[in-house]
């Protein structure tokens, strides 16, 4: 299923197809945030903010108002 | 030998670079498992074979050649002006064996300026742990490198690193991706325009926000006609960027490294679904802080009782083995009791280090950071703010640089600002004093005492007017948010003993050094003062209360006390006191206090010392601080002068007011202006009064 990264849920692998490059800092895809990259949804904060993700290995943790603009296709295996 | 040689240390955040450079140069600079514990470069030196001599410098991580945040500029400024005085002979890129993949970004932009390279793989003791296994000489043969694998906790791998460095000029500065794939006939006419410059070097100068202000601008004239390009163009580019230096990354990695991902997963996800539970995670720190309180306040009693008791003892030893004179007096009066002023509060301090330090060591940290991002943003703070708040209790100097890796900068100067509200350890020294003269030692619960909960309540204010005028200077300032927020989540890690044993001597150190010498110069100064006065009422005291004592007006054997008191009241010292006195009486104070308030201007910590050494100018007695601060008595009202009214709004006054030279001097550096230091120094200290003055009016 195509949908935005902030609406995985806790556990969730996906894939990343595409971002909206102006809303996406580089730095985050210096991290490996990249298309064609897994990233996984380790843990989302109380209120739903900040999402702490794996990416291809990397642990890191951004914004759900960044997250939003990261386009992820859900992998259907837990 | 003057045969010096520039090695440059660079990596991504946390990838170990400070700790390398501990080992190369036995120095100790401050490791933590935090990404961004380095703001600023660093200098040291290391002895390699054969004599030559390396000047080391240890610089902020990055994540890539690409700017994005201040201490991250200090690199790129570096490798990008050849001029500069430490510009390197050779990069030393420092990667982590667990992250080698996203490390690896930054090494193949470093190598592609033309810099001569050397890759260092750290933290090799994790190799086995997690089951990576790595084919070294290959990787050295497809990156153009050569590699160090070491480990800096065990200190292995150092030898064969120092011997790459000496033989630098054999290492190969053929770039290892060609960037101008992204746009063959843009680079082409960067070329042709630029025959001299080093593409890759071109190009960076062209993306980046960052201020070249020592390039050779000759050099680089007419370099922003290739800026006309689109600023998403640009970004377009770089992202391309990114991903070819990716692909060969993963095309290199792929015959050269495994990792067996199940052996991996394991005491981090276990502890990260504990300590960032929605509720476990709160209520863990919460705990956590309550016991950094309960040890701070009982369980360092004992040994600052010692102390205390000893610096008593000495100044009595002092006083009677020592000839009489004005030298013994200045010793005993002066210099002793300012000095343990200090050194008492140092069993306090050294707590307070420590569990700030294990808190860093452990990677706990960035989960605190996680966990009140969302919190802290509803209040024009980002979670990263939680940092410089945490480590503030420490000292604001370091906190305030420590906002440097804050993405905003709407949100790094509202931390800058509200930074010095938190309870740091100069605070410390005078909480503690009054509040064990005016808080009665009780438990509450039979478990807490009650002073020490009075303390976690002044934290608690502390925080919380932080927060508050955060909350209000999201509101006035008007500076457009340009809010990104990434923070890396490192592996959690047991904590070496080593490092945060040298980080609490060191900050203790430097803490007792830094204080132990504005201490000392006000404790001389004090001491003059106080046994000197100007005209007939100094020199006659003697006389004229002999002369009271003879009418009746007390009995014989007070004579003494109302000798020193009398010559205290009528020194300069006492001069000066009576000219504040009418601003510090509505406070509840004495003028002695209100001296003491005003030496604490240049540093908080001063107050106690200072209280020492004007109560003891002219005592015979020995007698701690604790004890002589008690039986002071209020020349008004009668009663003790530290009672509860008097006790609150000092506790108040010293919470809110801004004493601290040292700040307000980092402030004006770290935001390049006076303007803020002194928003601060007339609000902070303003507020403070008026609380202070309103606490002591509903009180009394
Ligand atoms: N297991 C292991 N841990 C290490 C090794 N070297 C460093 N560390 C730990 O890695 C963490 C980061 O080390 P630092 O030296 O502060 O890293 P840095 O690259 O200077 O970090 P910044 O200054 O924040 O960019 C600390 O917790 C160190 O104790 C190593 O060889 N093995
Ligand atoms: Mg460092």
């Amino acid at each position: 299923m195509i949908t935005s990264l902030d609406t995985l849920k806790r556990g969730q692998k996906a894939i990343i197809l595409e971002f909206t490059l102006d809303q996406v800092p580089l730095k985050l895809l210096e991290m490996g945030c990249l298309p064609g990259n897994e990233v996984e949804l380790v843990q989302i904060a109380p209120f739903k903010d900040p999402m702490y993700l794996n990416i291809n290995g990397s642990h890191l943790a951004i914004r759900r108002e960044t997250a939003c603009h990261i386009t992820v296709e859900t992998l259907s295996d837990e | 030998m003057s045969k010096q040689l520039n090695v440059a240390l660079i990596g991504n955040p946390n990838t170990g670079k400070t700790s390398v450079f501990n080992q190369l140069t036995g120095l100790k600079q401050q490791v933590g498992n935090y990404p961004g514990i380095t703001v600023e470069k660093k200098e040291g030196v290391c002895k390699l074979p054969r004599g030559v001599k390396a000047h080391i410098l240890d610089l902020p991580g990055t994540y890539s050649l690409n700017a994005s945040s201040l201490d991250e500029n200090v690199v790129i400024e570096l490798l990008l002006n050849k001029n500069d005085k430490d510009y390197p002979d050779v990069a030393v890129v420092i990667s982590d064996v667990e992250n080698l993949k996203r490390n690896l970004l930054l090494f193949t932009q470093i190598k592609d300026l033309k810099i001569p390279t050397i890759l260092v793989i750290n933290m090799a003791d994790r190799m086995e742990r997690k089951a990576i296994t790595l084919d070294v000489e290959k990787l050295e043969e497809r990156l153009e490198t050569k590699i160090a694998l070491v480990s800096s906790r065990k200190n292995t791998g150092f030898e064969h690193l120092k011997e790459l460095i000496a033989n630098y000029k054999s290492l190969s500065v053929e770039p290892c991706v060609n960037a101008s794939v992204i746009a063959p006939e843009y680079f082409d006419r960067l070329r042709k325009a630029f025959p001299k410059q080093d593409l890759y070097k071109l190009w960076l100068v062209i993306t980046q926000d960052v201020n070249f202000g020592k390039l050779d601008r000759n050099e680089m004239q007419g370099i922003s006609s290739f800026k006309t390009e689109s600023k998403s163009n640009l970004k377009r580019l770089q992202q391309k960027e990114t991903i070819v230096r990716y692909q060969f990354i993963n095309g290199v990695l792929k015959e050269t490294l495994s990792i067996d991902h199940l052996a991996a997963k394991d005491l981090r996800s276990r502890l990260d679904r504990v300590l960032t539970h929605k509720v476990w995670g709160y209520v863990i720190f919460l705990a956590i802080l309550l016991l950094i309180f309960q040890a701070i306040y009982d369980w360092s009693s004992y040994p600052m009782d010692l102390i205390d008791e000893a610096f008593a003892a000495a100044g009595e030893w002092v006083r009677n083995t020592m000839p009489p004179g004005a030298f013994t007096s200045l010793i005993a009066e002066g210099i002793l009791p300012g000095l343990g002023g200090i050194v008492i509060f140092i069993p306090q301090i050294a707590f307070l280090f420590l569990f700030i330090s294990i808190l860093e060591e452990s990677g706990y940290m960035s989960r605190v950071v996680f966990l009140m991002d969302r919190i802290m943003r509803r209040f024009g703070l980002s979670g990263k703010s939680v940092v410089p708040l945490v480590s503030g209790t420490a000292c604001a100097i370091p906190a305030i640089m420590a906002t440097r890796n804050i993405e905003s900068w709407k949100e790094r100067l509202i931390t800058i600002l509200v930074t010095p509200f938190t309870t740091c350890s100069a605070r410390l020294p005078v909480y503690l004093i009054i509040i064990s003269l005016v808080i009665p030692d009780q438990k509450v619960l039979y478990i807490f005492s009650l002073q020490s909960l009075v303390l976690m309540l002044l934290y608690l204010i502390g925080f919380g007017t932080a927060i508050l005028s955060a909350w209000v200077l999201d509101r006035i300032l008007k500076i457009k948010k340009r809010t990104f927020f990434v923070i890396e989540m490192p592996n959690y890690k047991l904590p070496l003993f080593k490092n945060v044993a040298y980080n609490v001597i060191e900050k203790t150190k430097s803490f007792v050094f830094g204080a132990g010498k504005i201490i000392l110069a006000i404790s001389i100064v004090l001491w003059v003062l106080a046994s000197n006065g100007p005209g007939e009422n100094f020199t006659n005291a003697e006389a004229n209360v002999t002369a009271r004592m003879e009418a009746g007006a007390f009995p014989q054997d007070e004579l003494d006390k109302h000798i020193s008191a009398e010559k205290l009241e009528y020194s300069y010292i006492g001069y000066m006191g009576k000219a504040i006195e009418p601003v510090v009486r509505p406070l509840g104070y004495d003028w002695k206090i209100g001296i003491a308030i005003v030496s604490s201007f240049a540093a908080r910590e001063v107050f106690v010392g200072t209280l020492a050494t004007i109560y003891s100018v002219g005592s015979d007695e020995e007698e701690t601080i604790k004890n002589r601060m008690a039986g002071e008595v209020n020349p008004i009202l009668g009663g003790p002068l530290f009672n509860l009214a008097s006790g609150i709004s000092l506790l108040l006054f010293y919470a809110f007011a801004m004493q601290c030279m040292s700040t307000l001097a980092i402030v004006k550096r770290e935001t390049n202006t006076w303007k803020w230091p002194v928003l601060q120094l007339v609000i902070m200290s303003g507020f403070a009064y008026v609380v202070a003055l309103v606490a002591y009016q509903l009180l009394i």
